[in-house]
C-alpha cells in the first residue's frame, strides 16, 4: 500500500528557498521510505495558490471555496505532512497560519509531521520549537524530534543536509507505522483510533436525538 | 407555499452617502417593510432577535405585537428566536401572548445565536450551545403543552407546579422551525419533533444546503413523521433586482462590498457563484429561485433578505415591490406545478393545526417516542 505524503509550503518567490528546502525533504523522505521497502506519493500544496481563497474564507466565516476544500481534504487524509514556512518578523509567515487556521480542529489528529523553517540568518532558528512545534500540538499531530531550520548560509553546509536525513527518517518511520493499532480490546479506544475529519462534509452519522436529549428532558 | 421577508435588524451605514439610521429610525423602517411586505401580498415576515449592536432586534414579540395589530394576514415569524440564552419560560409566556394578540398568525424559528460575549452576558457559556437548544427546546415543548410542569434540568431553576400563562391560543402551540446552518444535531432535534428546517441558505454553497437538508429530509423519516419529501423545509434567499442586470449590479454593488457579513472580501461575481445571491433582472431572480427546490426537493418557505448593509428605504421598498408583484406570482405557480400532489404546499399554520384536533401528534412532547412506542406494540401484537 502506497502512502501518501502532503508538503505543505508557504514560500512566497518563485524560486524560493522555502520549496528547495521542502522539495529536498520530500526526497529524502522517498529514499526513507522507499529503503524500508514501502513505496509513498509525494504531493506538494503551495499555498501562495489559495491566497485569495484564504482571505475569502477568513473574512466570510468559511465559506468553502472549491480549491481550498480540495487542499483541506487532502491534508487531512494524509498519512503524513511536510510543513515548510518562511520566518516573517519572528514566527511563521501569515499566509502559512491562515491556511491551518481554515484546518478542522480535527484534521490533523495523529498525523505525523516534519516541520521546517526558512530565514535569513540562524537567529530566527527557534521558530520551529517556539512557534510551529506548539501549534502542531495543539493540533493533536504528533511532530518528529527533528525539526529542520534552514538559514540562507545553511544551504552551503553539510549540517542541513544531515538534519534532513534524520527528520525524514523520523518521519518515514512515523508514517509507515500508522494504522498499526495494537490488539483489539487492549487499550482504550479513544487512543488506539485518533479520530481525523477535514470537516468540509456533513457529517452523515449524526447523534441520534435520544442521545442529545439524555440528562435534559427535565425529569431524569 | 409561504413567501416573505426576513430581517436581521442591522444599523449600517449607507456606504453611498455616509448616512446611519438612528434606531427609533430603524426600528421604524423595519415596520414598515413588514407593512409593505403584507400590501404587496407577501405572506410572511420575520425579524431577528440580537442583544448587542449594531443591532436593534432585542425585544422581538414587541415589535411583531405591533405589527400584528397593523396587518391583517401577514405571518408574523422570527429568524431567529435566541433558544440558548432565552430563559424558554419567557419564550412560551411572549409568544403564546402574541398568537392571542395576532389571532394565530406567528411561528417562531429557533437559533442559536452568534456571538461569544452574549453568551456569559446572560449567564451562559457558548460551549453549552447546543446543550442549551436541547433541553430549552424542551422544556419550551412542555410548557406549551402541559398544563402543570415539573422540571428539573440543568440549565434553569427547577419549575414546580408550573404553569405557563397565557395558554397557547385555541390550546394549540405554534408551529417551530429550527435554523442551523451548519450543526447536524439541530437537523437531528428538527427531525426528532417533526419540526420545520429552516437553512439560511445565502452565506455559503448550495451543496452545503443541500446535504443539510437532505439529513434533515431523512432523519424526519426515520422519526416516523412522513416521508422524506413531506418534512418542512424553508430557505432564505438574498436578491438586489432592476430592470437589467447591469443596472441591478451598479447600483448594489457598494452595499455588497461594505455589507457586515462578506464585505471586503470576495468580488460580488464570485460571491454570486458561490452562493445564492442573485444580482439581476426579476427574471434571473426567478430562474434562480426555481432552481432551490431542484437540490432541496419541494420545499414550503421561501425568505428573502431585503433590508440590510444599509440600503435605504427607497431601494428596500423598490425591492419589495418588485418581488410582490413580478417575482413571487410567479414562483408561487412554477413550483405548484412542479410539487408532487403528497407534498403539502404550506407549513402548519394555526388553522391547519387547530384542525388536525387535540390528538394530532403536534400536542405531545414527543411524537417520535410515541410513534417508535406504537411501532413497537404493532410489532409485538404481530407476533
Amino acid at each position: 500500500m502506497s502512502r501518501r505524503v502532503v508538503v505543505v509550503t508557504a514560500g512566497l518567490t518563485v524560486p524560493s528557498s522555502t520549496r528547495l528546502l521542502a522539495d529536498q525533504l520530500a526526497e529524502a523522505t522517498t529514499a526513507q521510505v522507499t529503503a524500508r521497502g514501502e513505496s509513498v506519493d509525494v504531493e506538494f500544496v503551495e499555498l501562495r495558490e489559495v491566497a485569495g481563497e484564504l482571505a475569502t474564507f477568513m473574512v466570510t466565516g468559511g465559506i468553502p471555496t472549491p480549491r481550498l476544500t480540495e487542499l483541506r481534504e487532502r491534508v487531512s487524509g494524509a498519512d503524513g505532512l511536510i510543513a515548510v514556512t518562511p520566518v516573517f518578523n519572528a514566527s511563521f509567515s501569515g499566509l502559512f497560519k491562515m491556511f491551518f487556521d481554515a484546518l478542522d480542529p480535527d484534521a490533523l489528529t495523529g498525523t505525523p509531521v516534519l516541520i521546517a523553517a526558512t530565514a535569513g540568518s540562524a537567529r530566527h532558528s527557534l521558530v520551529l520549537d517556539h512557534a510551529m512545534r506548539p501549534l502542531f500540538a495543539y493540533l493533536r499531530a504528533v511532530v518528529v524530534p527533528t525539526g529542520v531550520f534552514a538559514a540562507t548560509e545553511d544551504f552551503g553546509s553539510h549540517g542541513l543536509s544531515d538534519r534532513i536525513t534524520r527528520a525524514a527518517s523520523e518521519l518515514a518511520a512515523a508514517v509507515l507505522s500508522q494504522g498499526d493499532y495494537g490488539v483489539g480490546g487492549f487499550a482504550p479506544d479513544l487512543a488506539a483510533r485518533p479520530r481525523r475529519s477535514s470537516g468540509t462534509q456533513v457529517e452523515a452519522d449524526v447523534t441520534p436525538f435520544g442521545d442529545l436529549l439524555r440528562g435534559h428532558s427535565g425529569s431524569d | 407555499m409561504q413567501f416573505g421577508i426576513f430581517s436581521v435588524g442591522d444599523v449600517t451605514p449607507d456606504p453611498t452617502t455616509g448616512l446611519t439610521l438612528s434606531e427609533g429610525e430603524r426600528i421604524a423602517l423595519m415596520t414598515r417593510v413588514a407593512l409593505k411586505a403584507e400590501e404587496v401580498g407577501l405572506d410572511v415576515f420575520a425579524t431577528g432577535e440580537h442583544h448587542n449592536p449594531p443591532f436593534v432586534v432585542s425585544a422581538p414579540t414587541t415589535h411583531l405585537a405591533y405589527i400584528a395589530a397593523k396587518t391583517e394576514r401577514l405571518l408574523l415569524s422570527t429568524s431567529t428566536t435566541l433558544i440558548t440564552t432565552t430563559d424558554p419560560v419567557r419564550i412560551a409566556e411572549d409568544y403564546a401572548f402574541l398568537q392571542h394578540l395576532s389571532g394565530g398568525r406567528v411561528d417562531l424559528m429557533m437559533g442559536r445565536g452568534n456571538t461569544g460575549p452574549v453568551y456569559p452576558w446572560f449567564g451562559k457559556d457558548i460551549r453549552d450551545g447546543i446543550k442549551l437548544a436541547v433541553e430549552n427546546y424542551h422544556l419550551l415543548r412542555k410548557l406549551w403543552r402541559e398544563p402543570q410542569v415539573n422540571w428539573q434540568g440543568q440549565f434553569r431553576t427547577p419549575l414546580q407546579g408550573f404553569t405557563s400563562t397565557p395558554a397557547p391560543l385555541d390550546g394549540t402551540p405554534p408551529f417551530v422551525w429550527h435554523g442551523s446552518i451548519r450543526s447536524t444535531e439541530i437537523a437531528e432535534q428538527a427531525a426528532y419533533y417533526g419540526d420545520g428546517f429552516f437553512h439560511n441558505h445565502i452565506f455559503w454553497n448550495k451543496e452545503h444546503t443541500e446535504a443539510m437538508v437532505k439529513l434533515y429530509r431523512r432523519r424526519f423519516e426515520h422519526y416516523g413523521h412522513g416521508a422524506a419529501d413531506q418534512a418542512y423545509v424553508g430557505l432564505g434567499g438574498q436578491v438586489f433586482m432592476a430592470s437589467t442586470e447591469a443596472e441591478a449590479k451598479r447600483v448594489y454593488r457598494p452595499y455588497f462590498d461594505n455589507a457586515p457579513v462578506y464585505g471586503h472580501g470576495p468580488s460580488l461575481e464570485d460571491y454570486t457563484k458561490m452562493t445564492p445571491l442573485t444580482v439581476g433582472t426579476p427574471e434571473q431572480v426567478i430562474e434562480r429561485t426555481l432552481g432551490f427546490a431542484d437540490y432541496v426537493g419541494d420545499y414550503q418557505r421561501q425568505l428573502f433578505l431585503a433590508d440590510h448593509a444599509g440600503l435605504p428605504e427607497s431601494l428596500v421598498m423598490e425591492q419589495l415591490e418588485m418581488l410582490g408583484t413580478e417575482v413571487v406570482p410567479v414562483l408561487r405557480k412554477e413550483f405548484e406545478r412542479r410539487r408532487p400532489a403528497h407534498v403539502p404546499s404550506d407549513p402548519p399554520t394555526h388553522a391547519s393545526l387547530v384542525a388536525a384536533g387535540p390528538d394530532s401528534p403536534h400536542h405531545l412532547v414527543e411524537p417520535a417516542r410515541a410513534l417508535a412506542e406504537a411501532a413497537a406494540s404493532s410489532v409485538e401484537e404481530g407476533a
